[in-house]
């Protein structure tokens, strides 16, 4: 639709501009949108990582089922552009709030709930091809970092090895960021704050010259922007430590391959040489894990078979093994559950000794 | 055998003696054992009876001197729980020597055993009032009549002896009158006045609805004044009487009829007391039987006429005349609803007769639609059996059930399962026949035989097909304009942010849109939405861990 513009807020007003003109030729105003569904999704086998298909979608104001979302995708244009015009910063919850209201004369208001919102931004994101950071919209940051790395940000200057038990909170758009000295042979992200607690605690990031980076869950968009930047502008290898569950292999998954939601910014997101550290089928039968199992639940083994079925672990013998493993366990474990053997266990024993003998999968 | 005859006729004496004696005794307590029955239940309740009935006979009488009937009702409250109730028609009056019996003896009429459509039956109904009213307040029936221009008007006051069930005439007076015929009834009541579904008000309402032949001039206690003018310009046509057939009689009854016949034999008792008997039907009935067509009825006992029933079962006998029903007519049934009930859209259907137990009928139904009736409601159901509204015993009327039983959500209304539908709707249902059968003796409710139910049903299809077909295009009308509704609203909306981006005047984008809009009306009302929805999620994928790159991650129990 708008022809690739130099900054966010050009695209913005290029976007508007084409429907004005429609408008006044008398043409319907749509948008055509990039239809984000397994449907338009396709695993490119060479770059190793989701790619969004050619399929949109019409987004028209006069149809009855449209009127709505072109609405709300107009807002949060408008709303974008005023906060590029301000130069201030919103979060998703700010932008919901930036564009509720009631519809004068109806019983409507323009978004009942921020999923409305935050998926017209997502729409708004294909449709300017700038991302939601670059929109100056922000998701809530969710994830602390530590190592010996200094840089800065927003004229700032941060040492990451001297924040105190916090470290530093990962911001959501980390695009601006200058690294100033990097120091580390790798890189550990791990899904739960609470381990990654236990490293810094351990100083592990010091003695064994790493950066040690945790989100809560889910990868956050900053998160692995940040993986990304260190990854390729600093060819630090990546490791992933996650529980031993269906979940955990998909945060594996989306880090390395991309997910379905972002595929169209699978470019400037995904880790293709990021390793599974742990915890892997073969760990729970060396460090006898299976006395800390949890039973798995109904949609656990539903999750475990989709998994198997993604085209990009399917023809992958040493994943697929891990998948039969753990279906033949009927169980599924926590990163936590080392601490069974001791509480410096994970940093004193399991995480030096998988990383010198080479124990994960990629 | 003579014996028993003996025996037979001694019973029989004894059995009398008894009867008069029971009789003699228990007019006032035959009452209040059955006061629920005669419809005097409570004190609200009797203030509905005594005008129904006193109406009842009015309407009757005035028909049946083909007088274009006009009533006044009138209900004055007299404190203390007591109403006098005066109801005056233009009818052919009664004579002088009639009115006792008429007004103050139990179980005298000329209807009891003709099968002709009428609205009493039993010839109890203004008799019970008038013995409601001796027994409450003590105070006598007064009764004016005139039965033409040259006759003297009269007044009497008659009372009932309760231990002989014979009038007593109290007074009896020359008086002057204006009317020119006619008759007045007054009855002092103990009773209650309430407005509301199954108060004289409501009654009142539905009466003019059905008898849109009639004026009705009704004062309520209150001293409200109700006028219902008629809506038709003629009587109804006569109805007529018809014998009664043979499947519709029942044992009791033909034991009393082979007792009071003066045929001589049962071959001239069947062609002669029966519709639809000729001389063949006659035998064959015999034969199945197996009596002799020349049985002396007189001779007959129990167990003979009991094979009698069983011939007339085996007997294939041709269904009843069913000219004898008048109905009130698909276009005065409908005339009567419009003008007592204000609405938008009326329908209404008169079936064709159908016959249940050799007892010919004919269902019609009326519905109004709309208007200011409350729409998230059930439906006002009207019940009327020979154009007397059916006010109690709602649940128990086959007529509520074939409502219930009717699928009005395909006509456009909502309907709980098991229950009368929902929306601005009333619905009338007569019944119109010569015995129409009621659940109960005090006549409330329409018993639900199959064929009665079918017609009914048929009768309410017929007018929710014409209500569908106005719903629907009303919704779709109303869809419509929504739709439009949608974008004109929409319309500021879009342009106020379009101009903040790119500085474009918004008055002019919304004049652009507003005149597309215009353009394109027909085409935006027939375009439906059948774009496929943008964000239709591949359903093998765990939606939470797909798309969530905000939220953390949930807890699993173990922790």
């Amino acid at each position: 639709m708008a022809s690739k513009a130099k900054n966010p807020r050009e695209a913005i007003e290029n976007l508007a501009k084409d429907v004005v003109k429609d408008i006044e030729k008398g043409k319907q105003p749509q948008f055509d949108v990039p239809i984000r569904s397994l449907s338009n999704v396709e695993f490119n086998k060479k770059s190793g990582t989701l790619e969004l298909g050619n399929k949109t979608a019409e987004r028209q104001f006069f149809n009855v089922a449209h009127a709505k979302k072109f609405l709300q995708t107009i807002e949060v244009a408008r709303v974008a552009h005023q906060l590029l015009n301000i130069g201030k910063h919103a979060s998703l919850r700010d932008v919901y709030y930036m564009v509720k209201r009631t519809i004068p004369n109806t019983k409507t208001d323009v978004v009942d709930e921020q999923t409305e919102s935050d998926k017209a931004i997502e729409d708004l994101e294909l449709l300017s091809e700038f991302s939601r950071e670059q929109l100056h919209i922000n998701a809530n940051k969710m994830g602390s970092v530590a190592g010996k790395v200094i840089i800065e940000d927003a004229g700032d200057t941060i040492d990451w090895s001297r924040l105190g038990s916090g470290g530093w909170s990962v911001p959501s758009n980390v695009e601006n960021i200058k690294f100033k000295k990097v120091d580390a042979d790798y890189l550990i992200y791990m899904e739960k704050a609470a381990v990654w607690e236990r490293l810094h605690e351990d100083k592990f990031w010091a003695k064994h010259n790493c950066i040690i980076m945790s989100s809560q869950g889910q990868t956050t968009r900053g998160i692995r922007r940040l993986l990304q930047r260190l990854s390729e502008e600093h060819k630090l290898p990546i490791y992933v430590l996650a529980d031993f569950d269906p979940w955990g292999f998909y945060i594996y998954s989306v880090l390395k391959f991309g997910s379905i939601n972002l595929a169209h910014m699978s470019e400037t997101m995904t880790l293709t040489n990021a390793r599974f550290l742990g915890i892997t089928a073969d760990d729970i039968e060396k460090y006898g894990l299976q006395k800390n199992f949890i039973k798995f639940k109904d949609v656990d083994t539903v999750r475990l078979k989709q998994l198997s079925e993604y085209e990009w672990f399917k023809n992958d013998k040493e994943w697929q093994r891990q998948f039969k493993m753990m279906k033949g366990f009927g169980a599924k474990a926590e990163i936590q559950a080392l601490s069974a053997r001791g509480i410096t266990f994970i940093t004193d024993k399991y995480l030096p000794e998988k990383i010198k003998n080479k124990e994960y999968l990629d | 055998m003579s014996q028993t005859k003996l025996g037979e006729k001694t019973d029989r004496v004894i059995a009398h003696e008894l009867a008069k004696k029971q009789r003699e005794v228990s007019v006032a307590e035959f009452f209040e054992r059955n006061r629920h029955l005669l419809g005097f239940d409570n004190k609200r309740k009797a203030l509905l009876t005594v005008v129904k009935e006193a109406v009842d006979n009015s309407l009757d009488a005035c028909e049946e001197a083909r007088i274009m009937p006009e009533i006044q009702v009138e209900i004055v409250d007299m404190g203390n729980d007591r109403f006098r109730v005066i109801v005056e028609d233009n009818g052919p009056g009664i004579v002088k020597e009639q009115v006792p019996k008429i007004f103050a003896k139990l179980l005298y009429g000329s209807k009891f055993h003709s099968m002709k459509q009428a609205r009493g039956q039993q010839g109890i109904g203004i008799s019970a009032a008038v013995l409601y009213a001796q027994l409450t307040t003590g105070r006598p029936a007064r009764i004016r009549t005139r039965i033409s221009p040259r006759h003297d008007p009269h007044m009497m006051e008659v009372r009932i002896d309760t231990t002989k069930n014979e009038p007593e005439i109290v007074k009896d007076e020359k008086i002057d009158w204006k009317k020119e015929h006619g008759v007045r009834i007054e009855l002092d009541i103990e009773a209650s006045f309430q407005k509301g579904d199954q108060g004289v008000d409501a009654y009142m309402k539905q009466t003019a609805i059905v008898n849109p032949h009639a004026t009705f001039i009704y004062t309520n206690p209150k001293a409200e004044q109700s006028v219902y003018p008629r809506a038709a310009e003629h009587l109804p046509k006569e109805a007529t009487a018809i014998k009664p057939h043979p499947y519709g009689v029942e044992l009791g009854i033909l034991l009393k009829m082979v007792k009071q016949t003066e045929k001589r034999t049962l071959q001239a008792f069947l062609t002669e007391e029966f519709s639809r008997v000729g001389s063949g039907t006659a035998k064959e009935i015999c034969d199945n039987a197996g009596l002799a067509t020349n049985t002396k009825p007189v001779d007959m006992e129990h167990a003979h006429v009991e094979k009698l029933m069983e011939g007339i079962k085996k007997t294939k006998i041709m269904s009843p005349p069913t000219d004898c029903i008048v109905p009130i007519g698909e276009e005065l049934l409908e005339k009567g609803l419009r003008k007592e009930v204000p609405a938008e859209f009326y329908a209404s259907i008169t079936r064709k007769p159908d016959v249940y137990r050799g007892i010919p009928f004919v269902i019609e139904a009326a519905i109004a639609y709309g208007g200011n009736q409350p729409a998230d409601q059930s439906v006002r159901l009207l019940r009327f059996a020979n154009r007397v509204p059916l006010l109690y015993q709602l649940s128990a009327c086959a007529a509520t059930k074939a409502v219930i039983q009717t699928d009005w959500r395909r006509y456009g209304l909502s309907q709980p399962s098991g229950a009368l539908p929902v929306g601005p709707l009333t619905i009338a249902i007569h019944l119109a026949s010569v015995w129409p059968p009621f659940t109960s003796e005090a006549k409330e409710a329409i018993a639900s035989y199959p064929e009665i139910m079918k017609e009914m049903k048929l009768a309410l299809q017929e007018v929710g097909r014409v209500l569908g077909a106005y719903v629907n295009k009303k919704k779709r009308v109303a869809n419509q304009q929504e739709r439009i509704n949608i974008f004109e609203n929409y319309i500021p909306e879009v342009a106020g942010a379009l101009s903040e981006i790119t500085h474009d005047k918004k008055e002019l984008i919304v004049a652009s849109m507003r005149k597309m809009l215009e353009k394109n009306k027909e085409f935006i009302l027939r375009n439906k939405a059948t774009v496929q929805e943008v964000d239709a999620e591949g359903p093998a994928l765990g939606k939470s861990y797909d798309d969530v790159d905000d939220e953390p991650k949930e807890e699993d129990d173990g922790k």
